[in-house]
């Protein structure tokens, strides 16, 4: 079972009357060889460094290597816990979640790409905080990981997820669209609101610039995290009341890519532009 | 086209920050300890283009240094990797040349030493999302990438070598994915490269060592 294109990958879908995270697990076995019970020991694994991630910054903050950040995750946690947060409970446990995650890698700590470090904040803040306020099972979580998946799978197979190719709409983009179509199966939508929550997650992002202050994977990366999972919030919410995006995936998927490829140097993970091109970005990077 | 599975988009696990200069280091530095096969005192690193300019703050010294402890990717003791070393009393070196330009930005050397003096120089290129390229051993042009079984022959360029090595795998039935050969000078020492798919049984190397003109043989597995 194997599909090349969101097109393909709904018809399996619809043929088969399941859902993505079924037909990506499927693909796994047919076209990867992988055996279920490896699955299950290598998401375990995912889950578990997921797990660890966004929570241990929360309790023992750390200063990142490059000194830019360390700190942002327990703060915005206990804020939330100690105000009504305009976010919401839900969305402000996965802000802080996914800035958490940026804090583990910016410290030279364990984390899974998903679908690069840059970005691997997103997937696990969304969908972490979604199971723990939802009281979802970790069967859930894992066929919403298996869901981000296939749509990373799709954009790094026809389209791009390198900073430095497309800009940060390729990473932290990417992230979030496989964020909210996770979601969207997660809390029982359909594989078409999936693809459209996906599709509105492109969208919202696109043009995105990659501009790492002094180089570094810190800042604005960590925020970055942050607006991926606000905006995976969004688009699911959007696409599971039925919004639909008139773009379908797979165009929405070639144009992220096209534009990524316009954006300038500068501004594609070369430290020259954006905040890292600054007088201030400049002065901390020369520190 | 690769495939792409499940635990490429939601994966590698990692120690970051950074795929290419931290992931990436720890990739090449663990071929250079592999390519090397014995007992490691000492270790220097040359830094050079990127690497050179943000070693620092993306952990590339760590980075390296782990790979040759022989940590993988997501070994948590990457972060400590200079304790670790100065613990199993291994000596460490770096070199930061921001000045001499490499074909790729993310380039570092690095050259091995046993306790009986044996030294192999290895550059490394992080290509990008933690994959790496072996691209000079000992002054010799080479390429692989370590992702298959890999054997390395050093010989001496002479007439029959190749046919020796190629006969040796044919005897154990490996089926020979890539094979390369590259050399300094006519006749001079020389480097065979042979890829595949399946695993090559290490019975394979006590036979091609057999011939004269094969001098050191290096096996990677994956």
């Amino acid at each position: 079972m194997d599909f090349k294109n969101s097109a393909e990958l709904l018809s399996l879908c619809e043929e088969n009357e399941i859902p993505i995270s079924e037909v990506m697990k499927m693909r796994e076995m047919t076209e990867g060889g992988l055996s279920e019970i490896l699955l299950r020991q290598k998401m375990k694994r995912v889950i578990d460094i997921m797990e660890r991630g966004t929570h241990e910054p929360l309790v023992s903050p750390q200063k990142s290597i490059g000194g830019l950040i360390g700190g942002e995750a327990k703060r915005a946690a206990e804020f939330a816990r100690e105000s009504t947060p305009i976010c919401g409970t839900t969305l402000s446990k996965a802000l802080a979640y996914s800035m958490a995650v940026l804090e583990v890698n910016a410290t030279m700590g364990l984390i899974v790409a998903a679908p690069t470090a840059g970005s691997s904040g997103v997937v696990p803040g969304a969908l972490i905080a979604v199971k723990e306020e939802y009281h979802l099972s970790e069967e859930c979580l894992e066929k919403g990981l298996i869901n981000a998946s296939a749509i990373g799978y799709l954009l790094m197979r026809n389209a791009s997820v390198s900073g430095a190719e497309a800009g940060c709409q390729a990473e932290v983009g990417a992230a979030s669209a496989m964020a909210a179509a996770a979601l969207v199966e997660m809390l029982g939508g359909t594989v078409q609101m999936s693809l459209e929550a996906a599709s509105i997650a492109i969208s919202n992002l696109l043009g995105l610039v990659c501009d790492p202050i002094a180089g570094l994977v810190e800042a604005p990366c960590q925020s970055r995290n942050a607006i991926g999972v606000s905006n995976a919030f969004t688009c699911a919410q959007l696409a599971l009341s039925g919004v639909r995006h008139p773009i379908p995936f797979d165009e929405m998927a070639e144009s992220m890519y096209k534009v990524g490829r316009s954006i300038p140097y500068e501004l594609r993970e070369t430290a020259m532009g954006g905040n890292a091109g600054t007088p201030t970005g400049c002065s901390l990077c020369s520190k | 086209m690769d495939y792409i599975g499940i635990f490429d988009a939601i994966g590698p696990n990692m120690i970051g920050p950074s795929s290419s200069h931290t992931a990436g280091a720890v990739s090449m530095a663990l071929l250079a300890r592999k390519l090397f096969g014995r007992p490691i005192q000492k270790v220097t690193f040359t830094l050079y283009g990127s690497f050179a300019m943000t070693y620092k703050g993306h952990g590339t010294d760590k980075a390296l240094l782990g790979g040759t402890l022989g940590f993988a990717t997501d070994d948590e003791r990457i972060r400590d990797a200079f304790a670790i070393a100065e613990q199993r009393g291994i000596l460490y070196e770096f070199i930061i040349d921001g000045k001499t330009q490499t074909e790729h930005p993310n380039t570092a050397d690095i050259v091995m030493e046993s306790a009986d003096g044996y030294i192999q120089s290895v550059r490394g290129e992080s290509t990008g999302g933690g994959k790496v390229k072996i691209v000079r051993i000992n002054n010799i042009d080479v390429e692989f990438t370590g992702e298959y079984s890999t054997l390395i022959v050093r010989q001496t360029d002479k007439p029959g070598i190749v046919a020796h090595i190629t006969q040796c795998l044919a005897n154990q039935d490996v089926n020979i994915a890539f094979m390369r050969l590259f050399r300094e000078d006519k006749g001079a020492a020389a480097y065979t490269v042979v890829e595949s798919d399946e695993k090559i049984p290490e019975s394979v190397l006590d036979e091609m060592k057999s011939n004269p003109n094969v001098h050191e043989l290096m096996l990677i597995e994956v």
